[in-house]
């Protein structure tokens, strides 16, 4: 850390690190108010790539034997001892149950064992608070509509308040947009995880060569799922399409099925992130989750903020994907507001509501 | 002075010295609420105990066998005790500590108790879920009033358990519905382990199943 950072911190700013375990990652993040001190990340990724997704048991199990390692790495990297710690923050949810509970079973005994107060907090909005961490000091900005995508989840929040005023605007009734990247990967024989393999095969292709379904973007979808996703149809429209042509003798054509299903994906998370920000009135929109790391994704939603007079918030891939230090710095805003530290009894709540914010 | 974990079935903690024996011992019989009250537990016990983190000397953990995802919470807790205490984490089979406690009532003593040989075998059963059982079969006491193990531990489906066990399939065995594991025997035993330079189990969970390889099927929305 620069002087500079340091010093722009307050020095009662508190220190808070935290546990996120609601995948495949273990995270363990040191933040000291909105200073980045620590960003520890242990993925079992590539054990689960020969499954084609993540195994919640083979990600439980790397869970425990990380957690003690990648603890004492996340000390060492912010330079600090347990006991110049003010407080933990730890995932409760939502995320895979099994995951969550190894979390959080470290976090409460962590917490006892060093008499420091614990905050259990939602994996979502810890995406969200990952904004506060930015070098280049800007704060972050309020109202903000925040598009979320990954593997795991694909929600549109709008944000008034990172503390007390978090609402769901729409997220996906089937699949998240990492799995159908997941999904269209295998179909195209590329390995797991999908995003990246996708990318790497897309350059070239013609992102408008096939015109791939937008999942619930037609009109009489806009009643009930005005904000909502869906990317199993898509997913399933690839598949027959490539199947179409592997029957019919052709060969596929790899570059530009990946970039027209990837074009597919970028434009409707873009185009309900923007509606949203249009019909709420709110001059912003920040991205957050590992699809973030897509180069089509970003390219699009720079393009299109920039068209419509929309800020655009994107924070470094280490902190969009999932992590510990977004959940620590999410912590470090609840001791900050004076918030009491979370009931001793809380559990791994796999479905908790954006709306609950700490448990 | 020790702090045993064990969520192998239901939940529980203990302290537990060496002199003055189970100080404390609380646990929750539910095998679904681990991560819950987990930490409950523990502040129950070392306030009971009047201990400071910085009393103890070890965290122990039982390391199973017992179903995954409860089993892991304890460990894990242990060992992130023992990182924040700034002691050692060490480990111990939970039939271990079912045997240790048995045979020590069968030799007419109680964990805390200084022990002495008992020859008296027993095969420890517990559930297993997915209709099986986790086996260990135990010969008795050694001198030191230690377990002494004889075969497994392992899984097997309940009409297969007399063939499984093989020599100690005549062997009395503990009933499944019925076995509970103490954390007051399990710090206790590792007490004794200590006292008498005997080695701990690996740190490990004794798992004895490979993972379900099916990949995860996501919540289909986290709004309620
Ligand atoms: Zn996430």
């Amino acid at each position: 850390m620069t002087e500079t950072t340091a010093s722009s911190t307050p020095a009662h700013a508190p220190v808070v690190l935290g546990i996120e375990t609601s995948c495949d990652e273990t995270g363990v993040g040191i933040v000291r108010g909105t200073e980045l001190l620590a960003n520890v990340i242990s993925s079992s990724m590539d054990e689960h790539a020969r499954y084609g997704g993540v195994v919640p048991e083979v990600a439980a199990r790397a869970h425990l034997d990380a957690m003690e390692p990648a603890l004492r790495a996340a000390l060492a990297e912010a330079g600090l001892t347990l006991d110049e710690v003010d407080a933990i923050a730890v995932t409760s949810g939502p995320g895979l149950a099994g995951a969550l509970m190894v979390g959080v079973g470290a976090a409460k005994a962590l917490a006892l064992a060093t008499g420091k107060p614990l905050y259990a907090v939602n994996h979502l909005v810890g995406h969200v608070g990952a904004d506060v961490l930015r070098d280049d000091g800007s704060d972050l900005e309020l109202p903000t509509v925040a598009l979320l995508v990954s593997g795991g989840h694909t929600s549109l929040l709008h944000v008034r308040d990172l503390v007390d005023d978090v609402q769901l605007l729409g997220e996906t009734i089937d699949d998240a947009a990492g799995e159908a990247f997941d999904k269209v990967a295998r179909l195209l024989g590329l390995p797991y995880p999908g995003g990246p393999h996708i990318d790497r095969v897309a350059v070239g292709g013609d992102p408008a060569a096939i015109r791939f379904p937008r999942g619930l973007t037609l009109p009489k979808d806009r009643a009930a799922h005005r904000w909502d996703f869906s990317f199993s149809g898509l997913k399933t429209a690839v598949a027959r399409w490539v199947e179409r042509r592997r029957d019919e003798g052709q060969e596929v054509p790899v570059a530009d099925v990946a970039a027209s299903f990837r074009e597919a994906v970028a434009d409707v998370l873009l185009t309900k992130a923007l509606d949203a920000c249009a019909e709420l009135g709110v001059p912003r929109l920040l991205l957050g989750g590992g699809v973030v790391a897509n180069a089509r994704v970003r390219q699009l939603a720079e393009e299109r903020c920039a068209a419509a007079g929309i800020e655009l918030r994107v924070p470094p891939l280490s902190l969009c994907t999932d992590n510990g230090a977004m959940i620590a710095a999410l912590g470090a805003q609840l001791v900050s507001r004076g918030r009491a530290p979370s009931p001793l009894d809380f559990g791994a709540d796999s479905t908790l509501p954006v709306t609950v914010v700490q448990v | 002075m020790i702090l045993a974990i064990d969520t192998s079935a239901g939940t529980a903690v203990a302290v537990v010295d060496r002199d003055g024996g189970v100080l404390a011992e609380r646990s929750v019989a539910d095998t679904r609420r681990h991560a819950e009250v987990i930490g409950t537990l523990i502040e129950a016990v070392t306030t009971e105990a009047g201990v400071s983190p910085r009393d103890l000397s070890a965290v122990v953990a039982g390391v199973g066998p017992g179903p995954f995802t409860g089993l892991r919470v304890g460990i894990v807790a242990a060992r992130a005790y023992a990182f924040g205490a700034g002691v050692p984490c060490l480990a111990v089979g939970s039939h271990d500590a079912v045997a240790f406690q048995r045979l020590s009532a069968a030799a007419g003593r109680s964990v805390a108790d200084a022990g002495g040989r008992l020859d008296s075998p027993l095969v420890v059963v517990t559930d297993a879920r997915r209709r099986e059982v986790a086996w260990t079969a135990w010969a008795g006491l050694d001198d030191d009033g230690l377990p002494v193990a004889a075969g497994g531990p392992a899984l097997v489906v309940p009409a297969l358990l007399g063939e499984a066990t093989g020599a100690s399939s005549t062997w009395p065995r503990t009933d499944p519905d019925d076995t509970v594991v103490s954390a007051g025997a399990l710090g206790m035993l590792a007490e004794r382990l200590f006292e008498h330079g005997r080695p701990f189990a690996d740190a490990a969970p004794l798992y004895l199943r490979e993972p379900d390889v099916t990949p995860a099927a996501r919540p289909k929305t986290v709004s309620q």
